[in-house]
């Protein structure tokens, strides 16, 4: 252990460049962001993810924002435990109707301002699964939504630079 | 040894069912079946519902030692037949699952609560008969504990972790686990009714979407089915290309697991070094076939991506940073013993439970069952390539997770083969549009993913997909109790089963 630990002090980290923020997101997020009291919270957001639905692929991109690569908390963002400690809810999957009610009482649990952002295309319209009988379809049909992130699944930066958006725009709310 | 058509009374063979047979029985001949699964002379593969043209149920069997499969087919034109979960245990949540999708009733079942459907759809049995649901639907009833000083802890659907919904209803004495019940279906997408009518490309899209982590595995299972039904075969370069993403992808999740064990027992250590790998290895993936997570590279037919010019190489500079890499976390991981002290003796499910329920990947291997699909039946091109399947009979989390360091082991044995031995030629062949109902198995990283399909013209009429959690799940209840709720998150992450998949 004390080698792997050793090398982790001198070697280069493995993070990558933090990329640019989305354009597309940034337009997006003009009107959502700005009508809010956004300068209270800095430059720290809490996320809160909620799978209403999803393959569980999107899942698996968000979890690697947190590898040593992308590295998220440099930014202040953070994944916390409950809705109630969160700002921003990523929510992926199109939304089931057997997780209809959860989504609304966990985006109820969030306390204001909050900020909602769909992560993959089936957050986006339902995807493949829209018109079943157990998908109600987007996540903007049950929560309303601030921010789309496009992809199935989108890959990490692709995550980040949407991510990045929502930071830069909210800390000039 | 008797062979699996010998212990099943054969009825009428089903033409056009490949590559193994189907047989229409009687109610007499189900049930005899459904004794020989209870009895363990055969292995319950898939238990589904079929409302095409006659209330039907199916029953798939497996044989294990001979590897032989057959599935037999029950007409059940009053919605009722007899039960197969009052025989076999694991044969209960399907039934359950078909009430609820199909409203044909398991006569004599041990359990009849509804699954799947938590009373938020608008339709009742939505693969059946529909008709409008109640608008208020009948309450839960969950499983009745009794004893003293006894609280109950509901946990979910939505979990603290960046993780799939479900909810686990524990009953627990002071710290430990006296009963955990799961209850499943918050995911429910309706898959088998947006696969009927589906073009095949629409429904491989369906299938690779089922659970993501193992899109290729769901990819290959999907085209076996249909393959077999079309009577096609994919060309000698797609099934090494099929096998390789398959590989990777067992790479990646094996990864993504050890180090999520060990990090839910508190050693970050780990996760932030197989974080590392994972992520290695999706990069090498999405260099080498266009996706990090290979996505709808597997179609019936072949694939869908050759591997992009300088694949070979990334794959093998890949293979040599995990070769210098991992052995000093598995190293790691055998010298800690702060973290064995959390792994070793916790959550153990026997070997013969894993047997009965014919649990397959870690969880039925590191208790024992040796069964993997690439070898049993075993398809193209496994049948050529040198590996072995470890197997362990300890049961716990700890046996758990040296399987998956002994997997990742041999994946890497196996990547390099397939590299080694890729053949030239064409990637795919065409589909010509045909009847016939096809079966397939694959062996994803969690365990054997089962597909059945009945085609019709260039469509699909009905297909059933059942994710190995199906029968990896009920183990996890077993292998919780009497373990303090505080090791549930460990012993759940050591199973990592999927609730997609499952609830589909």
């Amino acid at each position: 252990m004390r080698r792997t630990l050793f090398e982790g002090l001198v070697r280069r980290p493995l993070t990558e460049v933090p990329p640019s923020p989305d354009d597309g997101a940034l337009a997006e997020l003009a009107a959502s962001v700005e009508r809010a009291a956004r300068r209270r919270l800095g430059r720290s957001l809490a996320i809160r993810e909620v799978d209403a639905g999803s393959c569980n692929g999107c899942e698996l991109e968000i979890h690697a924002l947190n590898n040593a690569f992308y590295d998220l908390e440099r930014f202040g963002l953070r994944f916390v435990a409950s809705p109630r400690h969160a700002d921003v809810l990523i929510v992926t999957g199109p939304v089931t109707r057997n997780m209809r009610e959860a989504l609304e009482r966990t985006y109820a649990a969030t306390p204001d301002p909050k900020w909602v952002v769909a992560v993959g295309g089936c957050a986006a319209d339902g995807g493949v699964f829209a018109g079943s009988y157990g998908v109600v379809g987007g996540v903007a049909a049950v929560v309303p939504v601030d921010l789309h992130i496009a992809g199935c699944p989108p890959t990490p930066i692709e995550l980040l630079r949407g991510l990045l958006a929502l930071l830069e725009r909210g800390s000039q709310g | 040894m008797p062979s699996l058509l010998d212990i099943i009374p054969r009825g009428e063979r089903v033409a056009g069912h490949r590559p193994w047979p189907r047989f229409v029985v009687t109610a007499q001949a189900w049930r005899h079946a459904a004794g020989e699964i209870g009895s363990g002379r055969a292995t319950l593969l898939a238990l589904w519902g079929d409302a095409s043209a006659v209330p039907m149920v199916h029953l798939a069997m497996l044989e294990e030692r001979s590897g032989e499969i057959a599935v037999i087919s029950l007409a059940c034109p009053d919605r009722k037949f007899p039960s197969v979960g009052a025989h076999a245990p694991p044969a209960i949540r399907p039934e359950r699952a078909i009430q609820s999708l199909y409203g044909y009733e398991p006569v004599g079942g041990p359990d009849l609560r509804p699954w799947l459907d938590l009373g938020f759809w608008e339709v009742r049995h939505p693969l059946g008969a529909r008709s409008k649901a109640p608008d208020a639907p009948p309450a839960y009833t969950f499983l009745p504990v009794e004893g003293e000083s006894l609280h109950q802890i509901p946990v979910g659907p939505v979990h603290a972790g960046i993780i799939e919904p479900g909810h686990f209803r524990f009953t627990a004495n002071g710290e430990a686990v006296v009963r955990l019940e799961q209850r499943l279906g918050y995911v429910h997408k309706g898959i088998e009714s947006l696969m009927a009518g589906a073009s095949i490309d629409q429904a491989a899209k369906l299938a690779a979407r089922t659970s993501g982590d193992s899109t290729v595995a769901y990819g290959i299972a999907f085209a076996h089915a249909v393959d077999a039904a079309l009577g096609i075969e994919a060309p000698p370069r797609a099934r090494h290309l099929r096998a390789l993403m398959a590989e990777l992808e067992r790479l990646a999740n094996h990864f993504g697991d050890i180090g999520a064990i060990c990090n839910d027992a508190s050693f970050a250590l780990m996760h932030a070094h197989c974080g590392v790998l994972r992520e290695a290895v999706l990069r090498a993936a999405a260099d080498s076939f266009g996706h990090r997570l290979m996505m709808d590279r597997v179609v019936p037919g072949g694939v869908a991506t050759d591997l992009q010019r300088d694949g070979a190489g990334l794959i093998g500079d890949l293979l040599q940073q995990i070769r210098l890499q991992f052995p000093r976390l598995v190293e790691l991981y055998d010298n800690t013993a702060s973290l064995q002290d959390r792994t070793a003796a916790t959550g153990i499910v026997s070997v013969e439970l894993a047997r009965q329920f014919g649990a397959s990947g870690y969880v039925g291997r590191a208790s024992g069952r040796e069964f993997d699909a690439r070898k049993t039946p075993g398809y193209a091109p496994y049948e050529r390539l040198d590996f072995t399947v470890p197997v362990l009979t300890a049961g716990d989390v700890n046996a758990r997770v040296w399987i998956r360091i002994r997997e990742v082991e041999q994946s890497l044995a196996l990547i390099e083969q397939i590299l080694d031995r890729l053949p030239d030629g064409p990637i795919a062949v065409a589909l010509e549009a045909g009847g016939g109902e096809g079966l397939g198995l694959a062996e994803s990283f969690r365990g054997d993913v089962f597909a059945w399909v009945r085609l019709d013209g260039a469509s699909v009429a009905r297909c059933h997909l059942r994710d190995p959690s199906w029968f990896q799940w009920p183990l996890l209840e077993a292998a919780i109790e009497g373990n303090i709720v505080a090791d549930f998150p460990l012993c759940n992450k050591s199973f990592n089963c999927s609730y997609s998949g499952h609830d589909l």
